[in-house]
């Protein structure tokens, strides 16, 4: 059974249709990507299934469970996480306080727990403490647990937001373009990190990306979408070789010519 | 890149240490050290004081609990709250009609108080919390509004001349009708409310606080309801100006409603502004600069709050971090 | 009196009210519109206009009278004085503030509302001020309605100066250029427009119908006071967003709305002058929660 099912899903904003009749589907335990032109409405497509954005029309179905329309923390609490195309670390937050930000949504004392500092409170403390060290451990960048979020390379604040992503434990984490800014070197490792994540975590991933080279090399399952409709789906050749997608990249062929 | 100084007994595990002042105030040592000298002199100052100057300080622990209440809300949760005055008043009024109307025991009418502006804060935070922050400032401000006017025109709250004759409260039979009776409950309500507001600070609700206040959509993105959290600030809040207004009811045994105009509000945010804003070393220092300033500088008059508009003013262009130092680097 | 006595009567103190609210209101929906600042301090700012209009008029009083001549001459020079001064605290408290978190720059405006109150307060000693106009008690006899020439010549000042605000903002390139930047601030940089200028001259419009409604309020009512901004302040930020904030005709509608539910609500028995207040209040959080986006402000995007 597919762990994310996308049905006849439309976004509109003020009769500007962003997103129109889209459905495509994500295994459990695979890499997907999802590509397109500039302006395609990749992003309108993450934060309607994360829950930013209400879609007009269409079925969302996470795990077994519709999850149209419902509030962004729930749906996290699900078990679906994101990451943002443009860094939305808490910048003036430690490392690990940021990434500790995960696991508020798999513990739960509240304020009178944290006023009289009661076992089960200072047990939870000690958990979320642990599972966020080991987030950050997985990521690399255990040693930079007490520095401030925005004193950190660009790379490594990338790496803060998937430590961040994973601490609140997802079946499915995606990533909106996660190599955008990163030299040659951090792609790789972040190649490396994306099979770890599904190979080790069991996490399915689903991604956003311009590198098509990335892309093409991590990913199992292609959509390629344009002006908000899905133009096509397969795997990497298949893809490559679809002259809808070689269209809606560099234009009509006369174009091409002439 | 490592920084391994740290010590994991607490809640937020070390920061980069700068030096100077702020260097020496954070470890833990020093601080208690600190903590326990302040105490101490805070005990001890009824010994060397007159009546005058006990007045003056009773004023100065109630102020530090009203600021450090509002604190949780604007400090905290990063949330504007012009009407803060609002729950002080449900809380003075609340002890005020139960002992002079109703002959409560005054003990008895804290936990009402409690609920009360407990679900004073519910009610106009649950709808308003979502809003634009600067649409609630206003919405707080003409909720503010709204309680002092309806306070003026009930009989039950007696009009505008408000209430008089509280019970002052007895305990174990002795009843607490010297000022230097109410310094010490104020100080104890002011230690209480340190350390809750501390534990609070350092713990995962404090944590989503601060998620929230700096970047609600990513914090809403790691599962985290925002408005859920809001509004555990916005009725703590409003308990602690609820409990504070208890007191004060009984403290004065009068009440009226030009007690808790808009300007009270904007005093107390003051406070909460003026010595650093989610900082409590940093709010007690406002509350104690709200309450001494005008005492020391007597022969102002009425320019008293022209001086102090411009502090704050000059404080949000120049210094908006407030007095207190800056934690981390 | 019967009962179209009394709803005519409303009907002109609902007038009146509603034009003053109107005129403060477009004060607040073009500053908001512009740079989506809540500007505390405009009530205040109405205040002052009506301070400084005494003094222009109690000056301008022994040359001119203080007649419609005097009043029309000191409204004039309030209204360049204060909007002048409007201009001056956007250079001085909200520039630095444009990239500070929302909660800072609320407060600084805060905290410039205070120091122009606690101003007045300290040089008027708190005290009320007698405006200083001579003006007749002639009007209108309509049976038991009377309705002065005082009431008409404001509703019609205050209806002409907001023609000419339409008209300014709709017909001339300043206008354009205001309604552009409202969109799309980088956009209108890189098209070579002067932002900075424009936003100082959205205030400085702004600044003076506040400074307008305060002399015209001082007229009406016959006295001034430090405090007479709080209220009004409020109130017509309610008619700002009952409008649709940003919106300038939605202001004026706003405004004239509220003004007439205000003197209506006056006369629905159990509601009374002295909740008067309190009726507009939960207006304004009742409409802030339900539908925040008032009578003619566009729909923004639905973000959860």
């Amino acid at each position: 059974m597919a762990l994310l099912e996308v049905n006849n899903l439309a976004l509109s904003f003020a009769g500007l249709h962003v997103i129109k009749e889209l459905d495509f589907s994500i295994e459990e335990g695979s890499i997907a990507s999802l590509i397109g032109p500039n302006g395609a409405g990749k992003t309108s497509v993450f934060n309607c299934l994360t829950g930013f954005y209400k879609p007009t029309a269409g079925d969302i179905v996470f795990n077994g469970k519709s999850i149209t329309r419902r509030k962004p923390h729930k749906i996290t609490r699900q078990g679906m996480a994101r990451t943002f195309q443009n860094l939305r670390l808490f910048k003036s937050m430690t490392v690990l306080e940021n990434v500790m930000s995960g696991m508020h949504c798999r513990s739960s004392a509240g304020p009178v727990g944290a006023i009289f500092r009661t076992g089960f409170q200072q047990k939870e403390e000690a958990t979320i403490n642990e599972f966020s060290e080991t987030c950050l451990d997985f990521v690399g960048l255990l040693g930079a647990k007490d520095r401030v979020a925005s004193n950190l390379a660009y790379g490594d604040q990338r790496r803060v937001e998937w430590a961040r992503a994973l601490a609140t434990q997802p079946k499915l984490l995606l990533l909106d373009e996660p190599a955008a800014g990163l030299n040659h070197d951090e792609k790789q490792q972040l190649i490396e990190l994306i099979n770890r994540i599904r190979d080790q975590l069991n996490i399915t991933i689903f991604l956003i990306e311009h590198d098509m080279g990335l892309v093409m090399k991590v990913s199992e399952k292609i959509t390629v979408i344009d002006y908000g409709e899905k133009i096509a789906q397969g795997n990497a050749e298949e893809i490559q070789s679809n002259p809808k997608v070689i269209e809606a990249y560099l234009g009509k062929e006369e174009d091409e010519t002439a | 890149m490592v920084n391994p100084t740290n010590t994991p007994s607490t809640g937020i595990s070390g920061q980069d240490n700068p030096g100077g002042l702020s260097g020496w105030l954070y470890p833990q040592k020093n601080r208690m050290f600190i903590l326990m000298t302040l105490a101490v002199i805070a005990m001890l100052i009824p010994l060397v004081s007159n009546n005058y100057g006990l007045e003056v300080m009773t004023n100065v622990w109630f102020y530090v609990m009203l600021c450090l209440g509002l604190n949780i809300v604007v400090g905290y949760a990063g949330l504007l709250d012009l009407g803060y005055a609002a729950f002080f008043a449900v809380g003075a009024y609340t002890t005020g009609i139960l002992t002079s109307q109703f002959g409560v025991n005054f003990w008895l009418t804290i936990p009402v108080a409690v609920c009360v502006s407990a679900c004073a804060g519910l009610i106009i935070g649950g709808p308003t919390l979502r809003l634009r922050s600067d649409y609630l400032a206003i919405v707080t401000l003409g909720f503010g509004e709204i309680v002092r006017i309806i306070a003026r025109n009930l009989e039950i709250t007696g009009g505008a001349s408000g209430l008089i004759g509280i019970e002052r409260p007895t305990i174990f039979g002795f009843q607490l009708n010297q000022i230097i009776h109410f310094y010490y409950v104020f100080l104890i309500l002011a230690i209480l409310a340190c350390f809750v507001s501390y534990r609070l600070q350092h713990s995962r609700l404090g944590r989503a606080w601060q998620y929230v206040r700096e970047d609600e959509d990513a914090a809403e993105a790691m599962g985290i309801n925002r408005v859920a959290v809001k509004l555990y600030a916005y009725v703590i809040g409003a308990i602690f100006g609820g409990v504070a207004g208890c007191f004060f009811a009984a403290k004065m045994t009068a009440i009226s409603p030009e007690t808790f105009m808009f300007q009270q509000s904007v005093l107390i945010l003051l406070g909460v502004v003026l010595g650093g804003m989610g900082k409590i070393p940093g709010v007690i220092i406002g509350a104690f600069a709200l309450v001494l300033f005008p005492e020391v500088f007597r022969g102002l008059g009425s320019m008293r709050m022209l001086v102090f508009a411009v502090v704050m003013l000059i404080i949000m262009l120049y210094r908006p971090e407030g007095i207190w130092p800056a934690k981390k680097s | 009196m019967s009962i179209q006595d009394i709803l005519l009567q409303q009907l002109a103190n609902g007038l009146i009210l509603g034009s003053f609210y109107a005129l403060v209101a477009l004060g607040y929906t073009m500053v908001y519109g512009i740079i989506k600042l809540l500007n505390f301090a405009h009530g205040d700012l109405y205040m002052l206009g009506s301070f400084v209009g005494f003094i222009i008029l109690s000056f301008l009083s022994t040359y001119i009278g203080d007649g419609w001549a005097g009043i029309l001459c000191s409204m004039v020079l309030s209204m360049i004085a204060v909007g002048l001064l409007g201009v001056l605290i956007q250079r001085i408290a909200y520039v630095p503030m444009l990239s500070a978190p929302r909660l800072s720059i609320l407060i600084t405006a805060l905290a410039v509302s205070m120091v122009l109150y606690n101003g007045v307060m300290a040089l008027t000693d708190g005290q009320y001020l007698a405006f200083p106009t001579d003006l007749s008690y002639e009007g209108f006899d309509l049976g038991n309605v009377f309705i002065t020439n005082t009431q008409i010549i404001l509703v019609g000042a205050s209806f002409i100066l907001m023609i000419v605000l339409y008209l300014f903002v709709h017909k001339t390139l300043y206008g354009k250029a205001m309604r552009a930047i409202a969109i799309d601030q980088d956009a209108c940089r890189l098209m070579g427009i002067n932002v900075n200028k424009i936003i100082a001259l959205t205030f400085f419009i702004g600044t003076s119908l506040a400074a307008a409604a305060g002399i015209m309020a001082g007229t009406y009512y016959g006295s001034i006071h430090f405090f007479m901004g709080f209220v009004i302040g409020l109130k017509a930020f309610t008619a700002a967003v009952i409008g649709g904030i940003g919106s300038i005709p939605g202001a004026m509608l706003g405004g004239l709305l509220l003004g007439l539910l205000e003197s209506f609500g006056t006369q629905i028995p159990f509601i009374g002058t002295e909740w008067k207040d309190v009726f507009s209040f939960s207006i304004l959080i009742l409409l802030l929660v339900f539908k925040p986006t008032g009578i003619l402000g566009k729909t923004e995007i639905e973000r959860m």
